[in-house]
């Protein structure tokens, strides 16, 4: 059914103030990275980076710097570690399927947890149907790995561990270090591989300190343009590609290079590591001012993920009872809020989010979920403007819920 | 898991933002719960009969669900108000489709929820009267069966994580 939206979108004319916190799912480029990705379109580096002409060595010098850049944010050595690709669901498709096909003949077990990306749980899912088998390790109420059964999962026919540095709903900081060396303990042969979609450049994070094989970079994450991510991959490291064609700069992933959006993802990381500090403090400063502004004023509200230094600084992600998500999510917008939502509402299978349900979270309270993410360039008054129109929302929703039959 | 585009008219809107006949009704002759707080769907109608004509006097509705959900509910209130039962009965869940012009595909189980829950309350009305018209059928109707499958499933999946807690219920 093809629908116009033209009255959904007029029905927000007139809005007194405007806040975006749908980071999860996209994000706006600040005017600084579409400045500098404009003349890569058509005035400079337009040519493809592996032809024998100017506009072509232009984009192949600004390919090799953006990549040296982020590494250095990474603590990467060689610019060729940083894989340029379409996004992070590409990135983690490519890190799943090339390892577990470069490693079918060691083994068929691939370890993940329960609350991975969708990127990670359906790809590993496919794989199941050609003979490999995935383990996900539970996690406890705040989304954190159980230890001990992690290590009970790692055995000699592992050949794959896959496990966020954040996640990417309930903003959990997992120990990715002590994962890292559990799982190679029990098998120093096991390719691993994190996704660090919501790590990079919002918790320090270092290949040198935490020697991964493979690292999943999100570029629209860190307010980058959509359409570019990047696979970390360990010098030496070999991997089976997923897609063929011709091979460029980028040996893991065919076809021409975006060079405007590597452009702009290396100036998105560029800003996000300039005052990294300040930066983080002040994400977290804003993520506990609406946490607690919202479980403080709004009865019957679960936060879900940790509180304090091991929540992400910019998740924000609260359960509201009798509210059902999808109908919040509207009815904010309709204030000029602009959020996603856990809910099984958008999706037929009536299942709600799989990370909320792995935490504990009932169904009721899994389908009242908010997920908001702040930014560095978020403000007071967004925060002060978002606190007011919440309660707002919510009392209208509940006032529908009213007794629900109860007499 | 997939999401799909939500592109919701403006019937549809208008009635999430202003929705009619919202409400418990204290006098209400019946009232019928559909759904369940596991599915995210959940729908109460409550209806004032004429009870020597079987007329619906009034109808209101409480809602716990999408906007769809809402949307559906309140424009089915209006739709029954001043019919009389075997009128309402012969609401299908594609009448109210054609009424709210059209719902995304993935939203037609609130049409059929809201159905459900309206067929319910008429059978409760007819078995605490204890008499069936004819017209009413013995057995249950697509929008019933769908009602009631929705909840088994939320129950069973909700079971299986060993959390669940509320489920359909009807009161007369």
């Amino acid at each position: 059914m093809v629908e116009s939206v033209e009255e959904l979108i007029r029905a927000h004319e007139g809005l007194e103030k405007e806040v975006y916190l749908d980071i999860e799912n996209s994000s706006p480029v600040p005017e600084e990275v579409v400045e500098a990705m404009l003349p890569y379109f058509n005035r400079k580096a337009y040519g493809n980076p592996t032809l024998t002409h100017k506009p072509g060595w232009e984009a192949y010098e600004v390919i090799i710097n953006s990549a040296k850049k982020i590494a250095s944010f990474l603590g990467a050595e060689n610019p060729e570690e940083i894989n340029f690709m379409p996004g992070e669901t590409e990135a983690n498709n490519l890190a799943i399927v090339g390892s577990a096909l470069k490693r079918r003949k060691e083994g068929n077990k691939i370890v993940i947890s329960e609350i991975e990306p969708l990127s990670i749980i359906h790809v590993c899912e496919m794989l199941e149907k050609y003979g490999f088998k995935t383990v996900k390790v539970p996690v406890g109420k705040e989304g954190f790995v159980k230890i001990e059964e992690l290590k009970e999962k790692v055995d000699k026919d592992t050949i794959l561990a896959s496990f966020s540095a954040v996640n990417n709903e309930i903003g959990t900081i997992q120990p990715i270090k002590e994962i890292l060396e559990i799982v190679r303990d029990k098998n120093p042969e096991v390719v691993f591989h994190t996704d660090l979609s919501d790590a990079y450049g919002r918790i320090p994070f270092n290949v040198k300190d935490v020697p991964v094989d493979l690292a999943t970079l999100s570029s629209y994450k860190i307010l980058g343009p959509r359409g570019v991510g990047s696979l970390y991959v360990r010098e030496g490291f070999r991997l089976q590609r997923i897609i063929e064609g011709q091979i460029g700069t980028q040996r893991l992933w065919p076809g021409v290079e975006n060079t405007p959006a590597i452009v702009g993802f290396a100036k998105a990381s560029e800003l996000a590591f300039q005052n990294f500090e300040q930066n983080v403090s002040h994400m977290k400063r804003l993520r506990d001012k609406l946490i607690e502004g919202i479980l403080g004023n709004v009865e019957e509200t679960i936060l879900n993920g940790p509180a304090g230094e091991k929540r992400s600084p910019d998740n924000v992600n609260i359960s509201f009872l009798k509210c059902e998500g999808e109908a919040l999510t509207i009815e904010l917008s309709l204030n000029g809020v602009y959020v996603s939502s856990g809910s099984a509402c958008t999706r037929r299978a009536l299942q709600p989010s799989h990370v909320l349900i792995a935490i504990g979270r009932k169904f009721e309270e899994a389908h009242g979920s908010i997920l908001m993410k702040v930014t560095r360039y978020h403000t007071e008054e967004d925060i002060n403007y978002v606190l007011k129109v919440i309660p707002k929302a919510v009392a209208r929703l509940r006032k529908i819920y009213g007794s629900m039959g109860e007499s | 898991m997939s999401r799909s585009p939500l592109p919701y008219n403006p019937k549809i809107l208008e009635l999430f933002r202003n929705p009619k006949n919202l409400g418990k009704m204290e006098d209400a002759t019946v009232s019928a719960v559909a759904g369940n707080p596991a599915c995210g769907d959940m729908i109460t109608f409550y209806l004032k009969i004429d009870e020597e004509k079987d007329v619906i006097e009034r109808a209101s509705f409480e809602s716990y669900g999408c906007a769809a959900n809402i949307a559906t509910s309140s424009i089915l209130t209006e739709m029954i108000k001043g019919k009389s039962l075997k009128e309402a009965w012969q609401i299908s869940w594609k009448t109210i489709v054609k009424e709210i012009g059209g719902l995304p595909s993935v939203k037609f189980h609130c049409g059929i929820l809201a159905v459900g829950a309206l067929r319910r309350a008429i059978r409760l009305y007819y078995k605490k009267k204890g008499k069936k018209p004819e017209w009413l059928p013995e057995e249950q109707t697509f929008e019933e069966r769908q009602a009631l499958e929705e909840e088994e499933l939320a129950k069973m999946l909700a079971k299986k994580m060993g959390e669940f807690e509320g489920e359909g219920k009807s009161d007369v």
